[in-house]
């Protein structure tokens, strides 16, 4: 396994330790909003565990992906909504 | 997927394991199903050395463990749905376990949903799966050993904290530490990590600054109040046990926890809980009501009956956790009529309050019906205004259409 995954959050490209998730690749690039509310308030992760879904994301394209729930893997495409 | 297993587990955590484990050991064909991407459940998350025995447990016995398995539907009695990347999988079984553990309580307060403030657990768990915490300042507020737990990890691993804001006042923590004698060396061992950093009792945040992110909290203590500058607020007040597959089923729930018999078994046939679903008690109750739900439904209800004085012990020391660490009155008044209770629909405090049940706030304002399906605000209004889910209905989790449609 390689010691790094190496993906893209918002066209930045970004290196993680290999088992790392996509929340954390996300906050490393800087971005601390990952959607905005109904309201239109910034949001990021709360609960870490899969059950908030304050972290949602889009992935290659999916939308509503659970950051935090979602292992990084190489060449991944990831853009926030925040 | 048509041939049922003897045994399925929903969660891979402690209990789950620990009941995995006894009943592959016993003849049993067992599935362990978990929502995270991989096992360990949120207290070993990552494989931590102090789990490695158990996961060699795990090893040594023919246990099937799927992961990213989110179970979601009852397709009919004795078998399960679960949306996985790849699709849904139906999971059948004669007996079931229950280990679906147990999750934060948040509280509202002002600036609660700004980016940066986390649960407690929420931000060791963004650490362990890679977020890089060197040098970040980080106060740790809320209720409950976690806090302890999660500022030693942050420490350990780099973070700056700044200090230990605990609700429960300096007596009743007291009377847990007396209490503690059976954890005595997990308590010590915590209190040298930690050394140097300020434990505050009786002090919790009344308010998060900042715009696009957290950049300071003012913290309460009696009647001091002042303000620190943080990179990172880490609140969770206590924990709260995941009911609602349980519900589904059919299973009886009291006092917010899954009801079981001596034997771990709920209120229906076959279907058994264990660990924090079954009331918030700790690691070492998890494991042996783990254990006892795995033999149980193993038919070996001799070797069961053997672990009950454990049990008990343990859950002695539970009660006397969840004693020390009642939430004060005056948390209830934190929030403004502008502050935002259920964050996925935006729903603010004054909105709520013209209501008197959740199930007539729900109707009115869509609290509680967002993607989280309450799983956030549902441990705050129960503390707020008393209220209580009244019922679940699937899917249990917000799944995609293909996955209902199926």
């Amino acid at each position: 396994m390689p010691e790094t995954v190496t993906l893209a959050v918002n066209g930045i490209t970004v290196e993680m330790p290999a088992g790392s998730h996509v929340s954390a690749a996300i906050l490393k690039t800087g971005t601390h909003a990952f959607r905005r509310s109904v309201t239109g308030e910034p949001r990021g992760p709360l609960c870490g565990m899969g059950i908030c879904f304050e972290c949602r994301v889009t992935i290659d394209g999916e939308q509503h992906c659970r950051s935090c729930q979602t292992v990084c893997r190489n060449g991944m495409d990831v853009r926030t909504d925040g | 997927m048509a041939d049922a297993r003897d045994l399925l587990v929903v969660g891979a955590g402690p209990a789950g394991m620990a009941a995995a484990w006894r009943a592959a050991q016993n003849g049993l064909r067992v599935c362990v199903v978990d929502d995270n991407p991989a096992a360990g459940g949120q207290i070993w998350r990552g494989g931590p050395p102090e789990a490695q025995v158990w996961f060699e447990r795990i090893r040594s016995v023919d246990v099937e463990v799927i992961a990213g398995a989110r179970v979601f539907e009852q397709l009919r009695p004795g078998t399960l749905l679960a949306e996985t990347t790849s699709g849904v999988c139906e999971l059948s079984y004669k007996s079931l376990v229950l280990a679906t553990g147990a999750r934060e309580r948040f509280l509202p307060f002002p600036g609660w949903t700004l980016p940066n403030v986390m649960g407690a657990g929420g931000l060791q768990a963004l650490v362990k799966t890679g977020l890089a915490i060197e040098g970040k300042r980080v106060v740790v507020a809320g209720s409950g050993p976690l806090l302890l737990a999660v500022a030693a990890y942050l420490r350990a691993h780099g973070g700056n904290v700044l200090l230990i804001a605990e609700q429960a006042s300096a007596m009743q923590l007291a009377r847990f530490a007396v209490g503690l004698f059976s954890k005595r060396t997990q308590a010590f061992e915590l209190k040298r990590q930690l050394k140097g950093v300020p434990y505050r009792s009786g002090c919790w945040v009344s308010e998060a600054h900042g715009t696009e992110k957290v950049e300071a909290v003012t913290l309460i203590c009696g009647k001091k109040s002042w303000r620190v500058d943080c990179d990172y607020l880490a609140c969770g007040f206590h924990l709260v046990p995941n009911v609602e597959l349980a519900e589904l089923l059919g299973g009886e729930v009291e006092s917010s926890s899954v009801k079981v018999d001596a034997f771990q078994q709920t209120t229906v046939a076959n279907v058994y809980s264990a660990g924090e679903t079954t009331g918030i008690g700790g690691l070492e109750l998890s494991l042996v009501e783990g254990e006892i739900a795995g033999l149980a439904a193993a038919e070996k209800h001799d070797a069961a009956r053997e672990l009950f004085p454990v049990r008990a012990t343990q859950r002695k020391f539970a009660d006397l956790l969840n004693r020390t660490f009642t939430l004060r009155g005056e948390l209830k008044h934190l929030s403004t009529p502008q502050t935002i209770v259920c964050r996925c629909e935006d729903v603010t405090l004054e909105r709520l309050k013209r209501h008197n049940s959740w199930r007539a706030a729900k109707l009115q304002t869509r609290c509680g019906m967002g993607p989280c399906q309450g799983r956030v605000c549902g441990g705050a209004v129960e503390f707020l205004f008393g209220w209580r889910a009244e019922s679940v209905r699937p899917p249990i989790l917000p799944v995609k259409i293909e996955s209902l449609m199926r």
